[in-house]
């Protein structure tokens, strides 16, 4: 399986995930923490994967999605953005909005894990 | 060694989107000593206005500003914080 079909996979299965560095508890980033924070703040169920732990996802996942820089946030498999965006929907309540979609369902702060 | 890396930023973003505005501010000082200064990256915060976000969603000018700087991405920057506006923006914020 590539990359892409690997990160599509996570996509399809987490409708919020959060790629991150570090982990909720331990964010090993203040961008990573402060986009937990929000996420939290909206009481959001969401998923996350620490990109420190796995570098091909990482590499794979700036060209995946066009975007350079962690964390990413993703909704129904779709970019929302980093941190400064999470932020500014988060202030507009837009954030809310897209997410209280697609929340439903899901386990509380799972880590991503793959079928082996 | 941070003043340089803020003037290529800067003239970056000049060429790039021809802000009418912008503001580059360099928090490397405040991040001292964190795992992520380690590498002597510089973190930055710009805000940026242009009349060429106009018409393009925040993922949009985002990528915009990534776009001019590039390699500095991988080669000078830690962390990015960025906000980008349209003039008629920047008037009401």
């Amino acid at each position: 399986m590539d990359v892409n079909d690997r990160i599509r996979n996570q996509l399809d299965e987490y409708p919020v995930l959060l790629y991150m560095k570090g982990t909720p508890d331990f964010p090993q980033c203040g961008f990573s923490a402060q986009t937990v924070a929000v996420l939290r703040a909206l009481n959001t169920k969401f998923a996350y994967m620490n990109i420190f732990e796995d570098p091909e996802i990482r590499e794979g996942l700036k060209v995946y999605s066009n975007w350079p820089t962690f964390p990413q946030l993703y909704v129904n498999g779709e970019l929302i953005g980093g941190c400064d965006i999470a932020l500014e929907l988060y202030e507009s309540g837009e954030l809310k909005e897209i997410i209280d979609e697609a929340a439903a369902g899901q386990s509380d702060a799972a880590e991503v894990g793959e079928p082996s | 060694m941070s003043g340089t890396r803020a003037a290529a930023l800067r003239a970056r973003l000049d060429d790039a989107l021809a802000p009418t505005e912008l503001e580059i501010i360099d928090e490397s000082d405040r991040h001292v000593g964190h795992a992520g200064a380690a590498d002597g990256k510089s973190h930055f915060r710009v805000r940026v206005v242009s009349t060429r976000f106009e018409g393009a969603k925040r993922l949009e000018r985002h990528r915009m500003v990534f776009d001019a700087l590039e390699d500095m991405l991988e080669t000078d920057i830690h962390a990015l914080s960025v906000l980008a506006q349209t003039p008629d923006d920047a008037r009401k914020s």
